[in-house]
């Protein structure tokens, strides 16, 4: 079939690589162009033009980032809330997806539509809030945790998977008087890997990314996460909160500008480092969640 | 039928209907470990969805944060009447229905053009690679894309140097100070941000088409692009016409995180959506009645503009949602 390809189908296959190749260039380079200004001197930077490799290197904005305490603080709390949060919603929605993937579970149907409907309806900013407030979760670590511990769309994933599952994989435990809990643990979390790495990216990436939680709920900056810490530094133009981090002998080399992009990049990192080795399960997982959802 | 056996029948039933119970009873007792994992999902469904729910009462009611919401007094639609007639409003409704509209027109349809282009590619190699690529935006969060946007548009960003390299400005431009841009860099980020993560549905799609549809065409001498449009358009159309079903009852629903982070004084008036109203009355003013009925009356028209998606997609698709 190689062999006969018109001109024309050639033509289009050149096009078509060059389309990419474009679409290709305009995702990365925005990202490229953070990077290479952030490894350039704070004030030099001030002048613009740096568009392919640094004018001037320098780490002294890197120096600074990783001396800030308040800033240390803040990427401590977003790797807490990261794992914790993370390993909690797993192991939770995966518990009560287990339990509704069984056909004998009395009331199954009922507690189906009970979160069938927690898809479509949503009590809004408010009642959220005045439901956040009075179960004193404000400026508590806990509110990143416990209001995302579980997800209904999460469960019809982990459904989708659990129905795969070979059936007589519950058989020799079940005799030997392991109870539901046991056999959920010790048989059906090992045999659904792939499924498991699907949810824990998708969530990671939410606790990860999630700036919005600590502006609502917290007034503490010792609970705020990077993102939150980032979010006044962008949307607040709060070069006092970088000022005010920039210690005394660099202070002539990086700006608020340059500080600020050198954080952004220590945020992003750990996240674009670890996708690519989970994209084979987010693929599957997000058809079987969008093709049920 | 005489009434000694009527009665015997009624007393029949009845222990049926207690061994029933009974029997129920023993089932659930027996899965007790089994119950217990479900409930206390369907517990915490009830507290973190259901509770809010109900909280949407104060919508109804004029709430004061000195009492509970069942004490605090009903004023009716009072609330809706208040925000129907209030001055924000139409602009509000405008910026909302402007940018949602423009993100469904042109956001819509690229990420299916991307599909069909990213599978016409013949080395899969190379179209992994572009994949992989293409996902990396998703991962970042819309804080970090502020920073990119603020970096990018700044005085001396790239922006502004391209375009004075090509002499279409003389002057740099502040952009996120100017209403007048504020539309096309939502849609346009947006788009940058979610062009690959959007295509992943409609690639899941295209691979379960059958090759033999497109052999057939190979022999009756179908180009490349009658094979994208007459043939992998058409057998995904079911999937794209969910998603689209699912667009457009967001369409009142901006993305929040984008807009929160992009809106300043400066650029209020292209700006503020319904959900940053809702925010800033409820949160920031303290006007937890008024807001809620804001958002009630969001989700209200968004829940009927997903069934009547719904029900134009059924009549010239026989596809849907419900």
């Amino acid at each position: 079939m190689l062999k006969n390809r018109t001109t024309a189908e050639k033509l289009f296959d050149w096009g078509n690589i060059a389309l990419m190749l474009v679409i290709c260039f305009l995702t990365i380079y925005p990202i490229w162009y953070v990077i290479v200004n952030s490894f350039n001197e704070g004030q030099d930077a001030m002048r613009g033009g740096i568009y392919w490799l640094p004018r001037v290197f320098s780490l002294d904005n890197y120096n600074t980032v990783f001396q800030n305490k308040g800033l240390m603080t803040a990427m401590g709390i977003t790797v807490a809330k990261t794992v914790v949060g993370t390993a909690l919603h797993v192991f939770f929605t995966a518990m009560v997806a287990y339990a509704f993937s069984r056909k004998e579970l009395v009331g199954r149907t009922l507690y189906m539509y009970i979160g069938t409907v927690t898809l479509f309806f949503s009590g809004g900013l408010i009642p959220y809030y005045l439901l956040i407030r009075d179960l004193g979760l404000l400026d508590s670590f806990w509110v990143y945790i416990f209001p995302a511990m579980f997800s209904f769309f999460d469960l019809i994933i982990f459904l989708a998977f659990f129905r795969e599952l070979p059936e007589g994989l519950e058989e020799a435990a079940r005799i030997d008087g392991a109870n539901d809990f046991k056999i959920f643990y010790r048989i059906i979390i090992p045999c659904s890997m792939p499924v498991i790495a699907t949810i824990s990216l998708f969530h990671g990436v939410y606790q990860w990314n999630d700036y919005f939680t600590a502006v609502i709920f917290t007034n503490n900056p010792d609970l705020q996460p990077i993102q939150t810490f980032l979010y006044r530094i962008v949307a607040l133009s709060g070069s006092n909160q970088i000022a005010s981090m920039v210690p005394d002998n660099v202070v002539r080399k990086v700006t608020s500008q340059s500080v600020k992009l050198a954080t952004m990049v220590v945020a992003t990192l750990p996240i674009v480092i670890v996708y690519p080795f989970l994209q084979k399960y987010f693929v599957k997982g997000f058809m079987i969640g969008s093709i049920k959802g | 039928m005489d009434a000694h056996a009527t009665t015997s029948v009624k007393l029949e039933k009845q222990r049926n209907k207690k061994s029933k119970v009974y029997m129920l009873a023993r089932k659930f007792m027996a899965q007790r470990y089994l119950q217990a994992m479900a409930l206390v999902g369907i517990a915490w469904m009830i507290i973190f969805s259901y509770v809010p729910l109900y909280g949407l009462i104060i919508a109804f009611k004029e709430y004061d944060i000195t009492r509970s919401i069942s004490k605090s007094p009903w004023v009716g639609l009072a609330q809706f009447k208040e925000f129907l007639t209030d001055d924000s409003l139409p602009y509000v409704l405008k910026n909302t229905l402007a940018m949602s509209a423009l993100k469904l027109l042109i956001g819509f349809p690229i990420p299916i053009l991307f599909a069909l282009f990213v599978n016409e590619l013949r080395s899969l190699r190379y179209k992994k690679i572009v994949q992989t690529i293409s996902y990396l935006p998703h991962f970042l969060s819309w804080v970090i894309l502020g920073g990119i946007l603020t970096t990018w548009l700044s005085d001396v960003g790239i922006i502004n140097d391209l375009l004075m390299a090509l002499h279409i400005i003389k002057e740099p431009i502040s952009y996120l100070a100017e209403p007048g841009y504020f539309w096309t860099i939502i849609v346009s980020s947006d788009i940058w941000k979610e062009l690959g993560w959007n295509a992943i549905i409609y690639l899941a799609a295209i691979a379960s088409v059958s090759p033999d549809l497109y052999e057939a065409a190979t022999m009756d001498g179908a180009s490349r692009f009658q094979k994208m449009f007459l043939i992998t358009l058409p057998m995904i159309k079911g999937t794209i016409a969910i998603l689209f079903i699912l667009a457009v009852s967001g369409i009142l629903s901006s993305n929040f995180d984008q807009v929160f982070i992009l809106k300043n004084q400066l650029n209020e008036s292209a700006s503020n959506v319904i959900d940053t109203y809702v925010y800033q009355v409820g949160i920031s003013e303290g006007r937890y009645s008024y807001s809620t009925a804001v958002g009630l009356f969001k989700s209200i028209i968004a829940f009927l503009l997903l069934l009547s998606a719904n029900y134009v997609t059924k009549k010239l698709n026989d596809t849907s949602l419900l």
